[in-house]
C-alpha cells in the first residue's frame, strides 16, 4: 500500500498538471494521465532512482465504442526493483487520434505500438517505423475497432496479383 | 551475381532497408544482395519471414516480418465466453498448451474474483511445470537440429513423448489439452497420471545428461554458439525480454518468484542465471530450468492432499458432467453458464503467468457480460522476435539460424 502511495505522490508533485487520477482494482494500480504527458511520465517512472519501472510489458488500447473518448491506451510496466506492476492509461479521442509514443523509452514498445496502430488506428506521434504489422499494407480497416465485423469486409483482402 | 537495382525490391521494404542500415543502396558493394528468408523456412520455427540485407556472408540489416499465423484470437475472444476461449489458448503457444490454459483461467479467477481449491491449483502447477520441461525440451531439440545436431532432436522428443503420454491419461487429449477450467481443473488427476509423473521427473536428470553429453563436449555446437546473438543486461530489459532469454542475459528475473501465485510461494526451487548473454547461455538456462521443474513437480508431488479440484460457486463454475445429466440444479447452472456466460464484475485486469517462453499475460477488460470486451495476449514470442535485427546485425548468415533457435520463438504465440 505504501509503495503505491510513494508513487502516486511523486508523479502528484512532478506532474502537477497531468490530470491525475488513481484507482485500484483486485489489486492492481492504475494511473491515468492526460495523453500530452505520456512520455515525461514515462521517462521520469523508468529513470527514477527509487522507482525504476525498467520492464515495459504490454502496450495496447481498448476501444469504448460509444464513449466521447474513445479509446484509452494502457501501458503495463514493472519494476524489477519493487516487485510491482502499474498500469498506465491516457484517453485519446476519434477525431484526434494521436498520442506520442514511447519508444525512445523503452524499445519493446516499437512493435508493440505497430500492433496497436494495426489494430486500433492510433497513430503514435515521433515512431520510428509506424507500418502496420499483422494486416497488409494495404488493408484500409482496423480490425480490432468494435464497428469491424467478427466475420470481417468481403473484398478487403485482396488476392495477390498475378 | 549483379548488384540489386531499386526495382527489384518492394520500394517500402526497401526504403526500410535502407534505414535501418548505414550503407545505402548506392554505395552497395559489389556482393551486397537482399535475401527473404522465409516465411517457409525450417529454421524459422513456423512461418517467420526475414528480410536480410547481406554483404557477402555478412548480415548489415534485418527486417523481420510476422502475421502470417494471425488468426484474430483477440477479436474472436471478444465475441466467446470466457470458457469457449479455453481450447483457443491451446493454439497460442502449441509446444506447452497446458501452461496457455492455465494463464487464461488465473486471469478470468483474477477478474471474476474466484478462489481455487488447492488441489487444483497444484494439479494446475504440475502440468504448467510439465508443459515448460515439454516446450524447453523441443527448445533444445530444434536448437541443436538448427545448428546440425540431428541426433539430440529425436532424443529431446523422446522425452516430450512420456509427457504427452501422462497428458493423454490426466486429460484426455495430447496435444491440444485444454484441461483448466474457471475454478478449477476438468477432472482429478488419477493415481496412474501421477505415478507416471513420478516416474518421468526421476528420469528426466540422467536423460537429460545424456542428451547434453552430446552437447556440451561438442566443439562444433559450442563453437557455433560461444559469442553469437549477444545481448547485454540493459538491452535485454529494454527490449521487453522475458522468461529464459532474460535470465540467460543476467537478470534474475522470474515471475514465480516475483509476483507469486498458484502455490509458488510454499515452493523451493533456484532461477537459473547466466551472465553471458548470448546463444550459448540462453541454451544453458534451458537445460537447467528442466532441472528446477523437476524439482518444482516432486516437491508438488509430496504437498498434494486429497480434495477438491473445483471451487463451489454454481454461479460462475461448471457442474460436473455426471451431475448434469442427474441433478436439475446443476443443469440449470450448467445452461446459464453455457450459454450467458459467468458475467464477472466491471474492471480489468492484467494477469501474467512465467511461461515457458517468457511472461505470457493476458489483460482483460468486463463490462459485466458474459463475453470480454477486450482480451489482449501478451505473448513473449512476438516481443523476442523483435530483437532479431539487434543479434543478427553483423553475424554471419549461418549465425541467424543459430540465433532464432535460441530465443525459441512460436509463431502461433507471436502472431496470435
Amino acid at each position: 500500500m505504501e509503495l503505491k502511495q510513494l508513487i502516486s505522490q511523486k508523479l502528484q508533485t512532478s506532474f502537477p498538471e497531468a490530470e491525475l487520477e488513481f484507482s485500484e482494482f483486485r489489486n492492481e494500480f492504475n494511473v491515468k494521465f492526460n495523453k500530452k504527458f505520456v512520455n515525461p511520465i514515462c521517462k521520469f517512472l523508468k529513470e527514477d532512482s527509487e522507482l525504476e519501472f525498467l520492464l515495459c510489458e504490454d502496450v495496447t488500447a481498448v476501444d469504448w465504442a460509444k464513449r466521447k473518448n474513445r479509446f484509452t491506451v494502457v501501458y503495463h510496466i514493472f519494476s524489477l526493483k519493487l516487485n510491482l506492476r502499474i498500469a498506465l492509461k491516457a484517453d485519446v479521442d476519434e477525431t484526434d487520434c494521436v498520442i506520442d509514443t514511447v519508444s525512445s523509452v523503452w524499445k519493446t514498445s516499437n512493435w508493440q505500438e505497430r500492433e496497436t496502430y494495426d489494430m486500433y488506428g492510433i497513430k503514435f506521434k515521433n515512431h520510428p517505423d509506424l507500418r502496420r504489422i499483422y494486416m497488409p499494407e494495404e488493408f484500409e480497416y482496423y480490425p480490432l475497432r468494435k464497428d469491424f465485423p467478427l466475420l470481417g469486409i468481403p473484398g478487403s483482402l485482396p488476392l495477390p496479383k498475378k | 551475381m549483379d548488384r540489386l537495382t531499386k526495382d527489384d525490391v518492394n520500394p517500402k521494404i526497401l526504403q526500410k532497408l535502407l534505414e535501418d542500415s548505414d550503407i545505402t543502396i548506392e554505395d552497395a558493394l559489389e556482393n551486397e544482395m537482399i535475401l527473404n528468408m522465409g516465411p517457409q523456412h525450417p529454421a524459422t520455427h513456423g512461418v517467420l519471414r526475414l528480410l536480410l540485407r547481406l554483404d557477402g556472408e555478412t548480415v548489415v540489416g534485418c527486417v523481420p516480418d510476422v502475421g502470417y499465423l494471425h488468426r484474430g484470437y483477440e477479436k474472436m475472444a471478444e465475441n466467446m465466453s470466457y470458457y469457449e476461449f479455453i481450447p483457443h489458448t491451446d493454439r497460442l503457444d502449441y509446444i506447452s498448451p497446458l501452461a496457455n490454459n492455465v494463464a487464461w483461467v488465473l486471469a478470468v479467477e483474477k477478474l471474476a474474483g474466484i478462489e481455487v481449491p488447492v488441489r487444483a491449483q497444484y494439479i494446475r502447477m504440475i502440468v504448467a511445470e510439465l508443459a515448460r520441461v515439454a516446450s524447453h525440451l523441443v527448445a533444445i531439440g530444434s536448437f541443436a537440429m538448427d545448428v546440425g545436431a540431428l541426433t539430440v532432436f529425436l532424443w529431446t522428443l523422446r522425452e516430450r513423448e512420456k509427457i504427452l503420454d501422462i497428458w493423454d491419461i490426466l486429460c484426455g487429449a495430447r496435444f491440444t489439452n485444454s484441461y483448466t477450467r474457471i475454478g478449477g481443473v476438468a477432472n482429478d488427476a488419477q493415481p496412474e497420471a501421477l505415478a507416471l509423473v513420478k516416474k518421468f521427473i526421476e528420469e528426466i536428470d540422467s536423460n537429460l545428461s545424456e542428451c547434453e553429453k552430446l552437447l556440451n563436449t561438442n566443439r562444433i555446437f559450442i563453437e557455433r554458439l560461444d559469442g553469437i546473438g549477444v545481448i547485454s543486461k540493459e538491452d535485454a530489459l529494454s527490449y521487453g525480454y522475458t522468461g529464459p532469454n532474460l535470465r540467460a542475459s543476467g537478470v534474475e528475473f522470474d515471475l514465480r518468484r516475483a509476483t507469486p501465485y498458484l502455490q509458488y510461494d510454499k515452493i523451493d526451487f533456484k532461477i537459473p542465471t547466466f551472465s553471458e548473454g548470448d546463444s550459448l547461455a540462453r541454451y544453458f538456462v534451458r537445460a537447467d530450468e528442466v532441472r528446477e521443474s523437476a524439482k518444482i513437480v516432486r516437491q508438488v508431488l509430496q504437498l498434494m492432499t486429497p480434495g477438491e479440484i473445483k471451487a463451489n460457486l454454481p454461479k460462475s463454475v461448471l457442474p460436473q458432467k455426471v451431475e448434469v445429466y442427474s441433478k436439475m440444479e446443476e443443469l440449470i447452472h450448467d445452461f446459464m453458464i453455457v450459454n450467458f456466460g459467468i458475467n464477472p464484475p466491471v474492471g480489468e485486469v492484467y494477469h501474467a503467468i512465467e511461461g515457458s517462453k517468457g511472461e505470457l499475460g493476458f489483460y482483460l477488460v468486463s463490462k459485466g457480460e458474459g463475453h470480454p470486451w477486450k482480451c489482449k495476449i501478451r505473448s513473449p514470442s512476438f516481443i523476442h522476435i523483435q530483437s532479431l535485427p539487434h543479434l543478427v546485425k553483423g553475424r554471419m548468415i549461418s549465425d541467424v539460424v543459430a540465433i532464432i533457435g535460441s530465443i525459441d520463438p512460436i509463431m502461433g504465440e507471436a502472431d496470435k
